[in-house]
């Protein structure tokens, strides 16, 4: 009986010191779910959701602190996928939180007077000029943020919608002809 | 010659209408006042537009230059003037508007001086290079650029297989090429033989050509093969010709180069040895033109003509027509716009009417029967990957290898339910693809914003540092005092300094008033009667302020 009492607790304590060791030695630093949902994001570093880029947004609805509704860019579809992974209920954006268009910023070249505020306000350094020479965007980095817009003193960003051509369009959905049947 | 052959599983037996076109020979088309030239007419980055509004362009010159690796050159089909750059319609299934060069023909229809290369003694890569800029990109529909289809690359290339199936049906051009200019196509294969140094040659035509066979047994050497096929549909897809001739199959994924099998279509052939052997870009194709028209055929038609007018010249569609079918049946589209012009991906025109083409009855629920399993030529389970493609769960549908889907439509042709099952594979391919592209997108900007955040940081960190680095210094000369050498310039810097006062105080001086000299006695006296009561009044507030 004690016998049996003694090994049982020798093999609690083992495999007690055992656990204990693996949670010291493959401890993991970073939050693996924020790397889930930062993946999910779109990157677009807009603020949009009231968070300065999309790792702190992560942080925030990894902590609990922040809903999973509040990235326009994302859409619908990024919140279903965020609540794929997180096993809550996807629900509809948030309020005043409307989805654009995919666009990219335009500088008008003429009105640019080279100030530089655009280029220290990018997220993604998409802007290339220096001090009184004319700034231009790289639409293939270009998020569409928007966030270039309100820095400039003349004005002469706008936003362009990304127009479909023939390398970028896609095959719709096939229109479903059973509702004429029924 | 009997050659052991495979066969692959599924196929369907479409009805073949061929000897609807492939009776009279390849006609040719008389001169166009326009030309539009698309800018993209093959796999990858579009061409650069070489001329500019209102320059005059003769026939055969380079009007777009290859741009990337990925790309091939496009040429005037005629000569005359570039009256427009810009969007106009092209054959595509989207109906959009793309870059084009459009020519106004001046009816000389001059050419360059043409030059026939010596391919025998040329450095293979300089080849390579030529070809590329004679515009050539595979006629079978796929247009891939030739110039690196014909780069052996890393993989040693010991087949080549020449596809001459024809598999769809009434579609006739390489019927009628092979039957009128097998010589010529022969030659042809000898520049990509050369170019690839294979060892086999195969030649594959399915058994419904018995002409286009005996002529191209005929023209062949020796040590090529010609090897005729059972007609089955889609026995001419590059796998499926492949797996016939050589029992070989490609690995998902893969290429036929992957298994050291290169293949080229008939037409491809046919131009590379205009190209090479003449000198002359690939500035035309053999196109058919059948269906309800009045006059069914195979044109040479001048890559940039506008299907409308390749339809006039076939005597234009009979009364009743529904609209026209760019490429075959099976694996076409819809022709949104007749002013789209040829290009060379474009091998057949067809124009419906509702008895050859009746509307597609409607879309029944699938009772998984399984007939798209047992057709598919790729092996695939279509039920599988219909199901999760509609439910738009395109992870799982790609782990039924969807993207091993050739689109040939045997699924949709055979399912009872007539479900468009090819048109949710398209679909489901074309979010994948986006899909991928915004995860790119979304990548980069993630590693820009992190550098940036990173360069921020470190640029405050740097000024931190030199800021720190200043004031140590300030300290340590303020605790060392009179020890500290003085700096050696430092009384040079001074005498600068009172140097430079001086001159200030010179220069200020030498700036007095100048309206006090030489003065009227009168003025003299009001001045002077002004400054006795100013030092009056001085005087008295400063007394004043004394009394304080």
């Amino acid at each position: 009986m004690i016998t049996a009492i003694f090994v049982m607790a020798a093999i609690g304590l083992l495999l007690g010191g055992i656990l204990g060791w693996a949670s010291i030695k493959f401890r993991v630093e970073d939050d693996p779910l924020v790397e889930k949902i930062d993946a999910i994001l779109p990157q677009t570093q807009c603020g949009q959701c009231g968070f300065p880029g999309c790792k702190p947004y992560a942080e925030a609805i990894a902590k609990g602190e922040a809903d999973i509704n509040q990235c326009p860019p994302g859409g619908a579809e990024g919140v279903k996928r965020l609540a794929e992974l997180l096993g809550v209920e996807a629900k509809p954006l948030g309020e005043g939180l409307e989805p654009k268009p995919k666009s990219v910023a335009v500088i008008d070249e003429n009105t640019c007077i080279g100030c530089t505020l655009c280029i220290q306000a990018c997220p993604v350094d998409a802007i290339v000029g220096a001090a009184k020479q004319m700034h231009v965007i790289v639409a293939s980095q270009c998020t569409g943020c928007e966030l270039c817009l309100p820095p400039c003193p003349v004005d002469c960003i706008s936003m362009q919608v990304i127009k479909e051509d023939v390398l970028t369009w896609k095959w719709r959905y096939p229109i479903h002809m059973m509702k004429r049947a029924a | 010659m009997s050659r052991k052959l495979f066969t692959f599983n599924g196929g369907v037996h479409p009805d073949g209408h061929k000897a609807v076109s492939n009776a009279t020979p390849i006609r040719a088309m008389s001169l166009l006042p326009h030309y539009v030239v698309p800018m993209r007419q093959h796999i990858g980055a579009p061409a650069r537009p070489m001329v500019s509004i209102g320059d005059q362009v003769l026939r055969g010159q380079m009007i777009g230059a290859a741009e990337g690796y990925v790309s091939t050159a496009v040429h005037a089909p005629t000569s005359g003037r570039v009256v427009a750059i810009d969007a106009r319609a092209v054959p595509h299934p989207s109906g959009l508007f793309d870059l084009a060069v459009v020519i106004e023909a001046d009816g000389e229809d001059q050419a360059l001086e043409f030059q026939p290369l010596d391919w025998r003694n040329l450095d293979p890569s300089a080849l390579r290079n030529r070809i590329r800029d004679m515009g050539l990109a595979g006629l079978g529909g796929a247009v891939f650029p030739s110039f690196i289809k014909l780069n052996p690359g890393a993989q040693k290339i010991h087949t080549l297989i020449l596809n001459g199936a024809e598999c769809e049906p009434w579609i006739t051009c390489d019927d009628r090429l092979m039957r009128e200019r097998a010589a010529e196509i022969v030659r042809g294969i000898e520049v990509m033989r050369h170019a690839l140094g294979c060892r086999t040659t195969l030649i594959g035509i399915e058994d419904n050509k018995p002409e286009a066979l005996a002529a191209m047994r005929a023209a062949v050497p020796a040590d090529m093969e010609v090897v005729s096929v059972p007609t089955l549909y889609p026995g001419g897809g590059g796998k499926q010709l492949t797996y016939t001739l050589t029992g070989v199959e490609t690995p998902t994924g893969g290429r036929s180069t992957d298994v050291g099998i290169q293949v080229f279509n008939m037409g491809t052939a046919y131009s590379l040895y205009r190209s090479v052997e003449l000198g002359e870009p690939l500035i035309s194709r053999v196109v058919t033109v059948t269906g309800h028209v009045a006059q069914a055929g195979n044109f040479d038609v001048r890559i940039g003509t506008p299907l409308k007018d390749l339809l006039a010249a076939a005597g234009g569609a009979l009364p009743g027509a529904s609209g026209e079918i760019v490429g075959g049946p099976m694996m076409g589209f819809d022709l949104m716009d007749s002013a789209a012009p040829v290009t060379k991906a474009v091998n057949c025109l067809i124009v419906k009417n509702p008895k050859l083409f009746p509307t597609k009855p409607i879309e029944l629920s699938c009772i998984r029967c399984g007939e798209c399993a047992r057709a598919c030529p790729a092996d695939l389970q279509p039920f599988e990957m219909y199901w999760y493609s509609r439910a738009k769960d395109f992870g799982r549908a790609q782990s039924y290898n969807l993207f091993d889907c050739i689109e040939c439509g045997c699924c949709s042709f055979v399912c009872p339910s007539h479900i468009p099952l090819v048109d949710y594979f398209r679909f489901a391919k074309a979010e994948i693809w986006e899909r991928e592209r915004e995860k790119y997108s979304a990548d980069q900007a993630r590693i820009r914003h992190e550098f940036k955040t990173f360069r921020l940081e470190r640029e405050k960190q740097e000024k931190a540092d030199k800021f720190a680095k200043a004031a140590e210094k300030s300290r340590e000369a303020a605790a060392s005092g009179a020890d500290v050498v003085a700096d050696p310039d430092a009384e040079k810097k001074k005498a600068i300094l009172q140097a430079a006062l001086e001159r200030a105080k010179k220069a200020k001086e030498a700036v007095t008033p100048k309206n006090t000299d030489n003065l009227p006695p009168m003025v003299q006296k009001e001045i002077d009667e002004i400054e006795a009561r100013r030092s009056k009044v001085e005087g008295n507030t400063e007394s004043q302020a004394r009394h304080e």
